[in-house]
């Protein structure tokens, strides 16, 4: 099994999906002849021709747009906005149109569809390369959010997503696209959406996080077995429509829970996640759950190491469960 | 300033409802002329008594399409059934040509069970998927990118077919405008984008929505044919689409077609033009010469159609409508079910949690 990073296992599924289905096309700022400026598309122009794999103009919501048009007639699009950041102009689209299409028509017009976007700190990107948008998606009943947190989950989501009879947003953690390595099987498998993953079982806490933070969750876990704490580690994998099973089940058994995410705190999915969590859990739970995120301002420049949620940030939200 | 190209506006019938000089009739049988205007006197009939029941408080919305009834009905006549149309909400003429039914069309006012959209929508929202008609959406211009995609679809499919949008001249200010031509210019995709220019969007007149001298020569900046042609003329639209469709099937991109027409009635039930526009001043000339009055003439003049057969006409879509109106009146409202099908393809925990408790509350108030 060879050795891929994010994008070689991204670049790797659309292969085999356009190889598979003739319906698939992929376009998107620079995502043709070029291959996207972070290569997830390399190679599909060359193989597939110029029909099927496409520059778009620099106009997110004319993609999110002409994505919808090539969905209802039938054509499976993967349409890339370069950046997360860049994506609310297509805003309109997504939550107006994409999200609503099936239910305004009675059934008759459904748009499935993935839109793949980079999105994440800890880059150095300042404000506007570094967002974690998805909370704002999860208000809008009908679209899918999926966030894989490795190259080997990239790979089997995506191709689940593309099969997927739903529009998906498929948010790719960039801090980890060519850092975070994996075995990759290099034939064709999917990952269930839906479906979270017990990335490391424990008793006493548990951690539930996606995309690039798992890895950080996963450090954070170590530091706490360290000092003797037990924690069960959930890579959530799929936001909507999550797995509330997986989730009540983990906290019923360790009675303590710590949400994290990079996104602000306020409304950010963590926010959901406890609110869903305390109602269906209350008489579970030793301690209330708590949130470790990104701070309620934007994603600052200077101060990415105050910014972003670290281990020792998030051994000392396990700590303040345990000690509640 | 830049001077825009002068573009002739393309005209058959004239006001008289006489033939150019040198025009002549588009190729289509005599009985289809007479039946075209037949849907037009059929969508007065239909928007004067919806507008009233608006006003009785029996429907909650309505939008009448007076006096631009052409536009519509002629672009349908002239694409082919496997064509696609993006309609925006003033179009139903269109729908008809195509083959809505009327029932069909009163039902997705009524949002009963009989409707297509499960009582999901606004009245004036109908699509059908069997028809090629893209179910309407209330967002300003969202359909002209769509449009652009789906035509670019036909072209990779090799599709004898092409995508076409309607939109009104105040839509041109949204963004989607741009996102749709510029895309639909890029990829040569076989679309016509349809713009009534009507005159008004609701209260603000054409001169408030642009500096450019007309709809039409906002082609020439995406690289596409920007054509101009007298919305109120059936012929002219009948003959200015079936270009512009062979352009697109040809491989030779997309046109934007601006249609100048009017906006006799209001933007909708809840709205007032009197408090922006006079009838007399603004409205007056456009009555003279709106489609109906031109069709009336040419057929009358060629011994195709008489007032007596006008008055039986409109006597039997009267009748016709009242029995869908009964009709929809007596159907009952959808099943619950359908408040949460459709979010998804299939019922995901949370909505079906939500049901429940939905059930529950009902059944305790004796609802269920």
């Amino acid at each position: 099994m060879p050795i891929m990073n994010m994008i070689e296992a991204i670049n790797n599924a659309l292969h085999l999906s356009f190889e598979r289905d003739p319906d698939v096309v992929a376009f998107g700022e620079d995502s043709g002849y070029y291959g996207g400026v972070f290569r997830a598309t390399k190679g599909l122009q060359e193989k597939y021709g110029t029909e099927r794999c496409f520059d778009a103009p620099i106009c997110e919501q004319g993609i999110a747009g002409f994505a919808f048009g090539l969905a209802l007639y039938g054509l499976k699009p993967v349409a890339e906005i370069q950046f997360s950041d860049y994506m609310y102009p297509a805003f309109d689209q997504i939550v107006n149109e994409i999200a609503k299409s099936r239910y305004r028509s009675g059934g008759q017009w459904p748009v499935p569809m993935v839109i793949r976007t980079p999105y994440g700190g800890g880059i150095n990107g300042g404000l506007y390369h570094s967002q974690s948008p998805e909370s704002f998606y999860t208000h809008a009943p009908g679209i899918k959010i999926v966030i894989p947190s490795d190259p080997y989950e990239a790979k089997g989501l995506l191709l689940a997503s593309i099969k997927d009879q739903n529009p998906v947003l498929f948010f790719e953690p960039k801090k980890i696209y060519r850092s975070s390595k994996a075995d990759v099987p290099t034939d064709y498998y999917e990952i269930p959406i839906s479906k979270a993953r017990i990335a490391k079982e424990g008793s006493q806490v548990t951690l539930i996080g996606w995309g690039a933070i798992h890895h950080v969750n996963m450090d954070a876990a170590k530091l706490a077995e360290k000092e003797g704490i037990s924690v069960e580690v959930i890579d959530l994998r799929t936001i909507i429509p999550y797995d509330i099973e997986t989730l009540d089940a983990s906290v019923k058994k360790t009675g303590r829970c710590v949400i994290v995410h990079e996104a602000p705190r306020t409304s950010g999915f963590g926010a959901e996640l406890s609110a869903t969590l305390h109602e269906r859990n209350m008489l579970h739970l030793h301690a209330p759950i708590q949130r470790m995120t990104g701070w309620d301002t934007h994603y600052p420049f200077s101060f990415d190491y105050e910014y972003y949620p670290n281990p020792k940030r998030i051994l000392w939200a396990i700590k303040q469960t345990l000690e509640f | 300033m830049a001077k825009a190209p002068k573009l002739p506006v393309h005209q058959i019938l004239d006001e008289n409802g006489e033939l150019l000089k040198g025009a002549s009739v588009p190729d289509m049988p005599k009985e289809d002329i007479v039946d075209l205007f037949k849907t037009i006197l059929k969508v007065r009939v239909i928007d004067s008594r919806m507008f009233k029941m608006q006003r009785q408080g029996r429907i909650a919305f309505y939008m009448a399409t007076q006096g631009e009834e052409a536009t519509h009905v002629g672009t349908a006549y002239a694409l082919k059934p496997q064509d696609w149309m993006f309609p925006q909400y003033r179009e139903h003429g269109a729908a008809f040509v195509r083959g809505l039914t009327l029932q069909q069309f009163i039902n997705q006012i009524f949002g009963n069970s009989g409707d297509l959209n499960k009582g999901r929508q606004m009245p004036m929202h109908w699509g059908s998927r069997n028809l090629n008609l893209v179910t309407i959406s209330s967002p300003l211009g969202t359909q002209i990118p769509q449009c652009a995609g789906a035509a670019y679809a036909m072209k990779i499919k090799k599709k004898d077919s092409v995508a076409l949008a309607f939109f009104g001249e105040g839509t041109t200010s949204e963004g989607d405008f741009h996102a749709g031509l510029n895309f639909a210019g890029v990829y040569k995709a076989p679309a016509i984008f349809f713009c009534r220019n009507n005159g008004w969007a609701i209260s603000t007149p054409f001169h408030r929505q642009t500096a450019a001298e007309n709809i039409a020569v906002k082609a020439v900046a995406y690289g596409i044919e920007g054509v101009r042609v007298d919305g109120n003329d059936l012929f002219a639209v009948i003959d200015i689409v079936r270009q512009a469709r062979e352009r697109a099937v040809k491989g030779n991109g997309p046109t934007l077609i601006e249609a100048l027409t009017y906006r006799l009635s209001s933007h909708s039930t809840s709205d007032d033009p009197s408090a922006y526009r006079s009838e007399e001043k603004d409205d007056g000339p456009w009555k003279l010469k709106e489609p109906a009055v031109r069709l009336r003439k040419f057929l009358g003049n060629q011994g195709l159609w008489s007032m007596k057969e006008e008055q039986d006409w409109e006597k039997a879509c009267e009748k016709e409508l009242l029995d869908a109106i009964k009709v929809a009146e007596n159907t009952p409202k959808p099943e619950m079910d359908a408040l949460f099908e459709d979010i998804f393809d299939e019922l995901p925990w949370n909505l079906r949690e939500q049901k429940n408790q939905l059930i529950t509350f009902l059944k305790n108030e004796g609802k269920r």
